[in-house]
């Protein structure tokens, strides 16, 4: 078990200093993210039209989604240059540790991009996203590990197609459909400032639904990189 | 001959209805250098790769010490070089290797990859991104790469693409070092001068099947250019 974390952690950290090296994929990333929030708010005025208000959360995963999309489709074409992917398969790591140290680079990836949107979201969609913070990022960082474990998964499985930045977000926003529900409806009530009462069964899908997809991905991304 | 340290039992391989490798069988004998030769296309990448755990055999069986090929088992002890040269562009030379040395669990990590870097010249460039170096310079970090974890059998597919004279003399001299450590190569190549310098044993196959295996000799390193010719 500590090797494979220890593995996982030498995929993630390599990752990381890559990405903070070329920066190719966050700036891409953040930079979209900033004009959706912008162009939203334009669109819907949530500032005039308060009943907006309430569709905060699901505009905000809206804009996740599709922001972590273009996180995971370097996921695994990153290592395409100079075969890198095979250097990884020959090694003696694991398939499950491979999966998890991407989960985990990426998943913190989607994470700053996120905390980084939050104080502008805030403003142009007048909403105070400071109200229950710690319940707020609980739901960001399950939220977030359920969308990358499966986009890691399936940036697998799409990365040498090269219609990968078509085919990924077809095969991941179905998949993602559960979570994203529980993530909308959690956000939209933190956001509000009201309790979670019953909605606490939406966290507790959310939990269940990153565990299964998590051991699902560790067991098969080895069979889909073989495949 | 040594015990064999890799064994090819019947071995086919097919992509899509083509068979790439067919009814293979071949001893590769433990300490020694093999000389995987043979014309485009006759296989030779392919058998790589499944020695190296990349590919499965569609058919038939890889015996890797006397026990059945097993990637979990096996990966650790063997180190390649393929056509790619499964290096991060955007880390540098040290970061590489230091990358690959925690993925292979190498004790005394940080000796062994600066040891690495001055074996193969690149000293001056440790700290430099690999996407600063020069085709040449990147090989023989690959080939660091490739021995960082002293593997047991060493698998090269057209190890000298793009080394200068005195890097492929640097490479012939690591492969002997290697063999004289008990170390197992297999060289694919097209340098048939170079590789017939080296080698132990030759196997040339021809259209996926094995047409000669055999000790290297004399004859073979005085002509190396007939070498097809003689052996058909």
């Amino acid at each position: 078990m500590t090797r494979l974390l220890r593995q996982a952690w030498t995929i993630a950290a390599k990752d990381l200093r890559t990405e903070l090296r070329n920066k190719e994929s966050i700036s891409a990333a953040l930079s979209f993210t900033l004009v959706v929030i912008l162009l939203f708010s334009f669109a819907f005025d949530p500032v005039g039209n308060p009943d907006v208000r309430e569709q905060a959360g699901g505009l905000l995963w809206i804009i996740y989604l599709f922001s972590g999309i273009l996180l995971l489709n370097r996921t695994f074409s990153r290592e395409a240059a100079n075969d890198c992917l095979e250097a990884l398969v020959a090694s003696p790591m694991s398939g499950a540790a491979l999966f998890l140290g991407k989960a985990v680079s990426s998943c913190l990836l989607l994470l700053v991009l996120e905390l980084a949107s939050l104080p502008l979201f805030g403003v142009f969609y007048a909403v105070t996203w400071t109200n229950d913070f710690g319940m707020l990022l609980l739901v960001l960082v399950l939220g977030s590990w359920g969308f990358t474990v499966i986009g890691t998964l399936f940036s697998a499985v799409t990365a040498n197609n090269r219609l990968r930045e078509l085919m990924l977000p077809l095969l991941v926003f179905p998949m993602t459909l559960p979570a994203l529900l529980a993530c909308v409806e959690l956000t939209s009530l933190i956001l509000l400032g009201e309790p979670l009462g019953d909605s606490v069964a939406w966290l507790k899908l959310l939990f269940g639904f990153d565990v299964i997809f998590t051991l699902l991905g560790a067991v098969l991304l080895e069979v889909v990189l073989l495949a | 001959m040594s015990a064999s340290a890799i064994a090819l039992r019947d071995v086919w391989k097919f992509f899509g209805e083509f068979p790439a490798v067919r009814a293979l069988n071949l001893d590769i004998p433990s300490k020694g250098i093999i000389a995987l030769l043979g014309r485009n296309g006759a296989g030779k990448t392919t058998v790589l790769r499944m020695i190296a755990g990349l590919l499965r055999p569609s058919r038939g069986e890889i015996l890797i010490g006397g026990a059945p090929a097993d990637h979990e088992q096996h990966a650790a002890s063997i180190g390649m070089v393929g056509h790619g040269q499964w290096l991060y562009d955007d880390l540098t030379c040290r970061e590489n290797l230091a990358f690959f040395a925690r993925l292979y669990d190498v004790p005394s990590a940080t000796e062994k990859v600066d040891h690495w870097i001055r074996e193969v010249g690149l000293w001056t460039f440790r700290d430099s991104r690999v996407n600063q170096l020069s085709r040449g310079m990147r090989q023989r970090l690959t080939i660091a790469r490739a021995l960082l974890h002293s593997p047991a059998i060493l698998l090269l597919d057209e190890p000298w693409t793009s080394l200068d004279d005195r890097a492929m003399d640097l490479l012939s001299s690591l492969l002997l070092r290697a063999q004289s450590e008990n170390h197992t190569v297999v060289v694919s190549s097209h340098q048939l001068k170079e590789t017939l310098q080296i080698a132990t044993h030759l196997a040339v196959v021809d259209r996926g099947r094995l047409v000669f295996n055999g000790p290297n000799r004399d004859e073979f390193r005085q002509s190396p250019h007939d070498l097809y010719q003689r052996i058909s």
